[in-house]
């Protein structure tokens, strides 16, 4: 047999292991999310989310803990999404290429790969004891907050860069000031990839447990304030969340019923991917097409 | 940008605005280093008391981890065993796999599926890993269970294999960007020459990108010893060492992470175990930044040297 055609078919064979390879590791969590929404269906209905827990968490609903995701996710937003703009627009338009910016750079993603349960423990240390919050929405929120911190700048700086410096020369040449640019031209242009930067850190906040568990989350909690009525309250007070929630059920509550916990799993992936899967398919859009 | 800005001349109004914003901004800058920090001081704040009443190196040494007894025993070994051994395993197990898909979608797959494959994996890595632990705990711990010699499902095994499962994305898609970024030169140069694809593949690509891969390596074992959430729900918990003879895998085992996530709450503030688990998260701290910050050398070695 000639060396050609033996290559050949390492070829063909080659080609076809890395394929079964590709596809096995792609196929778990899919053939998970699947299992997830069989299983979850057949507790989800219109009152599993409107109602809370009962009979000591064996029965019920998730109600609160929608809730306390809702008022977690809003507080970490309103927390991150500035603080991380800004910290864009100091690393893109103003911060000099010398070591202190690349420790800045690291400093980043460093943070990105912090654990979340250290995550916890300082929220902890900082907001829940040192700075007296205790168990609260406010320094749940803070400690999501600085956990989402690298997501939000990584997108927007990826965002900022991707705004033709042509566009602000010519404001510049206009007469502008550099904060004139950066409000008038720079940011507008940048808005779709920061609002796809802060819906994927939704998501990730969504979904976080280890750094919530000992900052604000509470175990049994039905009745949940409501926050534009009582803000200081609610902000100040603990609230349950959907993943502490699926945790708490899953583990601890003796003689849950196992449909109820796929469903809490149902739902709190329904959340989280109703952010991510857009945020996702909008940015491999807008990478793939040519800018401008 | 530090082209000088020659803008049209302020108002008092405008100036006074401008500075106090641009100094905002700046102090935003800093924001990321600032954090880091509190995380680290804090961790000093409430882990280093635990050393006024404990030396290092019997709590890292130490073969029990008793800390309610009294005296209370703080050996670290089986949770840093646990750890390494969860993680050993998982690695193991998407390492291969994961380069070997990178490999298929950067090199095998045609271009168009290339935006498919990096959306759904970009999508996969965020499902909450409180999902995937109570995937794990309802769907494979029964399965593990039936293997004779086994008692509970919830052992290092379905750990390293959840993890796997959850570090794959992160392999994948660092290896496959590391992969797609190496020059098209490379390839028409050996096909040129000759070699099948796949010799090209093996021969030049693959190796091209072995910095890129160590890397992805890296960031992947940094995310899976600080996961906490997955393997809390599965390993089991016992803080005992795996031992060999047991059939190490099968084994129920606790890592650090799933220590502090599963203590915290019932420990009295200012206790020797509340220090003890801060200590705890200090290590685990430190090791998640060594790592990365070897990962981020290696990125950037391969960034500026082509």
């Amino acid at each position: 047999m000639n060396r050609v055609r033996v290559a050949r078919t390492i070829e063909r064979i080659a080609f076809t292991i890395l394929g079964l390879a590709c596809l096995t590791a792609m196929l778990p969590p899919v053939i998970f999310v699947y299992i997830i929404v069989a299983e979850g269906m057949e507790r989800l209905s219109l009152t599993f989310v409107t109602s809370p827990p009962t009979m000591g968490m064996t029965a019920g609903g998730v109600l609160p803990a929608i809730i306390g995701t809702v008022y977690l996710i809003l507080g970490t937003i309103v927390i991150a999404l500035p603080l991380g703009i800004l910290c864009a627009i100091y690393l893109t338009e103003y911060a000099p290429k010398g070591p202190l910016t690349r420790l800045i750079d690291i400093a980043i993603m460093n943070m990105a790969g912090v654990p979340s349960i250290v995550y916890g423990l300082f929220g902890m240390g900082l907001f829940v004891l040192a700075l007296g919050f205790s168990q609260s929405v406010i320094a749940g929120a803070l400690t999501l907050a600085a956990l989402i911190l690298p997501i939000i700048i990584t997108s927007s700086v990826e965002a900022f860069r991707a705004v033709p410096q042509s566009f602000r020369w010519a404001s510049l040449s206009l007469g502008a000031s550099k904060l004139q640019t950066i409000r008038r031209v720079v940011l507008p242009n940048a808005i779709s990839g920061i609002v796809t930067g802060a819906v994927l850190g939704i998501g990730r906040a969504a979904g976080e447990t280890a750094a919530i568990l000992f900052t604000v989350a509470a175990f049994f909690l039905p009745v949940t304030r409501n926050i534009f009525t009582e803000p200081m309250a609610t902000l100040g007070g603990q609230v349950m969340a959907l993943p502490t929630h699926l945790y708490f059920i899953a583990t601890q509550v003796p003689g849950a019923d196992r449909s109820i916990m796929w469903a809490t799993a149902l739902v709190l992936l329904l959340v989280v991917l109703v952010f991510t899967i857009p945020a996702s398919v909008y940015r491999t859009v807008i990478r793939a097409r040519k800018k401008w | 940008m530090n082209t000088k800005v020659i803008a049209r001349p302020r108002t008092l109004a405008e100036k006074i605005v401008e500075s106090i914003v641009e100094r905002v901004i700046t102090l935003a800058g800093f924001a990321a280093i600032a954090i880091l920090a509190l995380i680290l001081l804090f961790l000093l704040r409430d882990g280093l008391p635990f050393l006024r009443e404990y030396s290092f190196a019997r709590a890292l040494g130490g073969i029990n981890w008793y800390p309610i007894s009294f005296p209370p025993v703080f050996g670290m070994l089986p949770l840093i065993l646990g750890s390494v051994v969860v993680t050993a395993g998982a690695l193991a197990l998407a390492v291969p796999l994961g380069v070997a898909s990178a490999i298929f979608i950067a090199e095998v797959a045609p271009g168009w599926s290339r935006s498919i494959f990096k959306t759904v994996i970009e999508v996969l890595a965020t499902i909450p890993s409180v999902v995937y632990g109570f995937i794990g705990l309802a769907t494979l711990a029964p399965l593990i269970s039936r293997l004779p010699g086994v008692v509970s499902g919830q052992t290092a095994l379905l750990g390293s294999v959840i993890l796997a499962i959850m570090a794959l994305p992160t392999i994948i898609s660092i290896s496959e960007d590391v992969m797609y970024s190496i020059p098209n030169t490379y390839r028409t140069a050996s096909l040129a020459m000759g070699a099948t694809r796949w010799q090209t593949i093996h021969r030049v690509v693959v190796p091209a990108a072995r910095p890129g891969i160590l890397a992805a390596t890296m960031l992947a074992m940094g995310r899976v010893v600080g996961e906490t959430m997955a393997v809390l729900m599965v390993t089991g918990n016992a803080a005992s060492i795996p031992k060999l003879q047991n059939l190490l895998l099968l084994q129920s085992v606790r890592t650090l992470t799933a220590t502090i996530a599963q203590e915290m709450g019932e420990v009295v503030f200012g206790s020797p175990h509340y220090h003890a688990l801060f200590m705890i998260g200090l290590i685990l701290f430190l090791i998640t930044f060594a790592i990365n910050l070897a990962a981020d050398v290696v990125l950037r070695r391969i960034g500026g040297g082509r």
